[in-house]
């Protein structure tokens, strides 16, 4: 081992060591930047050992430099372009397609290994059983989590679709592959058969994917993210290097657990998911606001909803998907901002708001919201019966006391606790059910007030009933829409409003605009 | 070639469980974030696009470094530029945090 084998071999170690300390970095939202970023820089130390060994090595030719720069140029501004323009909602279709070509170039280095060597003198067999390993899972990644990305823009069908024969189709597919691969495990150096196994496994990732509905799609490219892993590990495997086994081995684990997290806050199996079946896919356009006949729902106003709203000290709103996909969260973050005026506000996150968990709170994250107004379910739940309102946004299942009894679609769901709460405010398009297909009991409590709207309107109330305001005098020169004069809510300790407002102030006046022009009702000192 | 074989089967199972151990503490709040960031490192693979590239001879080869160098570097630089797009957004509550820099202008302005 010379100098130089030696230092490539340390900075392969430091890249290994630098993942790691990021994941770790990765557990509390003020380290997570710094954690991605020595991620990153692991990365670059770990690309330039790969130069500097290839270089040292000199077996690349003129023809393999172009090729490889051309490729990685291209590619690497395919990824920039299209990370930088996706919108927060659309997150995870980008991060699935990532996926998929991770996934895609951890069969082809294993393919690349094997062209390159077939014919020559044999190869160990655990070098095979690896190569085969990533030219099945590759492949499997590859277009499985394609479909995925297109069934989660809307390319693809979100309903879960089986074709005749699906079922049929899919055990040809599985025989083909592994017969295939024991043929090259035997010993036979076959480009064909691994061309033949290449196409079975492309073909499995499509026809597993299909059937899966549009709510258990984020499972699976999290189940396909860990699949990846396990892929990049065995190229590491078939090309003898140790950053790709730690690497993948790092990111098998971190998928493996997140597709099981995910799984058990939906009240799925992770076998269900990818059997599909029960999965069904987005609920329709909204039926109109009127429930079934026999239903007795409380109807209340935008007005109702504000006057209740400005006389609560305590308010926790749970946001939902429907809240992402009206693409109201800057609305939601504004509404929080009027709200901390006189009120304790947070949102409380289940795991799977969003479409994935804490996609929402990128979402919030994106409307400025800062990241201590947010809090898990586990820590928002003892909160619940001391809250004023709760403001249910778009957030359906995740809401239904039905889960805590047994023999329903969603029982045994971890829940928020929102029925605890003195007074319910729903916004909600209409009555339809949630991905489970089943009535919400909090939706007919006597306490639940229904706000038909959809996300964006119903949460704009604030600044469209400023102009009304029929609880103030017409006379107060209020800036704040929930506060007018001596009528704003009593027996708030005066105590504890200078640093609130102080915390609102800054934030108002921070780079980006935290409010539309007009809709700032912060001004230091006024409202009272 | 055993002992090699055995390292790099050592090294696949203890990382593995150190994964297991680091992300078990990662908060839901971060788990979108954890997936794009753990979906960026797994571009590490362009490594072996390096490696398949300097063992190419044939165009069939030289195909595949192409595509398998395309792939992973989108892979990596898409990644790296949307977990760090995502995690910046996380921001603490201003009043707090706006001691370290850039809170002057906000007293001169009010």
């Amino acid at each position: 081992m010379n100098a130089i084998s030696i230092a490539v071999a340390l900075a392969y170690l430091l890249a290994a060591a630098g993942f790691v300390v990021a994941l770790h970095l990765m557990n509390s939202p003020a380290t997570a930047r710094l954690g991605s970023r020595l991620s990153w820089l692991g990365m670059i130390v770990a690309v330039v050992a790969a130069l500097v060994s290839v270089i040292r090595d000199a077996t690349i030719t003129t023809t393999g430099w172009i090729v490889f720069i051309a490729g990685a140029a291209a590619g690497g501004t395919v990824g920039l372009i299209m990370a930088r323009r996706v919108k927060m909602t659309d997150v995870l279709q980008v991060v699935s397609i990532f996926n998929a070509v991770g996934g895609g170039a951890a069969a082809l280095v294993a393919a690349g290994d094997f062209v390159g060597l077939a014919g020559g003198a044999g190869r160990p067999t655990w070098v095979m059983i690896a190569t085969v390993l990533d030219v099945i899972i590759g492949p499997v990644t590859f277009s499985g989590s394609l479909v995925a990305a297109g069934k989660l823009q809307g390319w693809v069908s979100s309903r879960p679709v089986v074709f005749p024969g699906a079922r049929p189709v899919t055990a040809a597919l599985a025989v083909i592959g592994v017969g295939a691969s024991c043929y090259l495990l035997a010993g036979h150096d076959s480009i064909p058969v691994l061309i033949l196994v290449t196409c079975s496994a492309l073909g499995f990732g499509v026809t597993m994917a299909m059937p899966i509905g549009g709510a258990d799609i984020p499972v699976v490219v999290a189940l396909l993210n860990a699949f990846t892993g396990i892929a990049v590990a065995m190229a590491g495997f078939v090309i003898g290097n140790g950053a790709l086994i730690i690497g993948g081995a790092l990111v098998g684990a971190s998928g493996g657990i997140l597709t099981v997290l995910m799984a058990r806050a939906m009240n799925r199996s992770v076998l269900g998911v990818v059997m599909g079946g029960f999965g069904t896919g987005d609920s329709g356009p909204a039926a109109g606001p009127a429930g079934g006949p026999g239903v007795s729902i409380r109807r209340i106003s935008a007005e109702d909803a504000a006057i209740q709203l400005a006389y609560a000290s305590k308010v926790i709103i749970v946001p939902g998907y429907g809240l992402a996909a009206a693409q109201a969260q800057h609305e939601a973050a504004e509404l929080t901002a009027v709200l901390q005026e006189h009120a304790m506000v947070f949102f409380a996150i289940h795991p799977v708001a969003g479409r994935m968990p804490g996609h929402m709170n990128v979402l919030l994250a994106e409307a400025n919201v800062p990241y201590e107004d947010l809090k898990e379910m586990d820590a928002a739940n003892p909160e619940f019966p001391t809250a004023d309102v709760v403001l249910v946004v778009g957030a359906n299942d995740v809401t239904n006391p039905a889960a805590r009894r047994p023999g329903n679609p969603v029982s045994g769901m971890p829940i928020l606790n929102v029925d605890q709460a003195r007074s319910v405010i729903v916004i909600k398009r209409s009555m339809g059910h949630g991905y489970a297909g089943i009535d919400n009991e909090l939706y007919t409590d006597p306490k639940t007030g229904m706000f038909f709207a959809d996300a964006k309107t119903g949460l704009a109330w604030p600044r469209s009933s400023r102009r009304s305001r029929p609880w103030c005098p017409a006379d107060t020169g209020a800036q704040d829409p929930f506060s007018c004069g001596g009528r704003s809510r009593a027996g708030r300790s005066p105590a504890t409003r200078p640093p609130r407002r102080a915390a609102a102030d800054g934030r108002a006046h921070e780079g980006r605009a935290r409010r539309p022009p007009g809709a700032a009702p912060t001004t230091p000192g006024r409202s009272l | 070639m055993t002992t090699s074989l055995m390292s790099d089967i050592y090294m696949f199972v203890l990382a593995i469980l150190v994964g297991y151990e680091v992300i078990t503490k990662v908060p839901s709040t971060l788990h979108t974030p954890l997936m794009s960031a753990s979906n960026a490192i797994h571009g590490i693979v362009i490594i072996g696009a390096i490696i398949t590239a300097s063992q190419a001879r044939t165009t069939a080869g030289y195909v595949l470094a192409f595509v398998a160098a395309f792939f992973a570097a989108m892979n990596v630089a898409g990644g790296y530029s949307l977990t760090d797009r995502m995690l910046q957004m996380f921001r603490k509550r201003p009043g707090r945090a706006g001691r370290d820099g850039g809170s002057g202008q906000p007293e001169e302005l009010s």
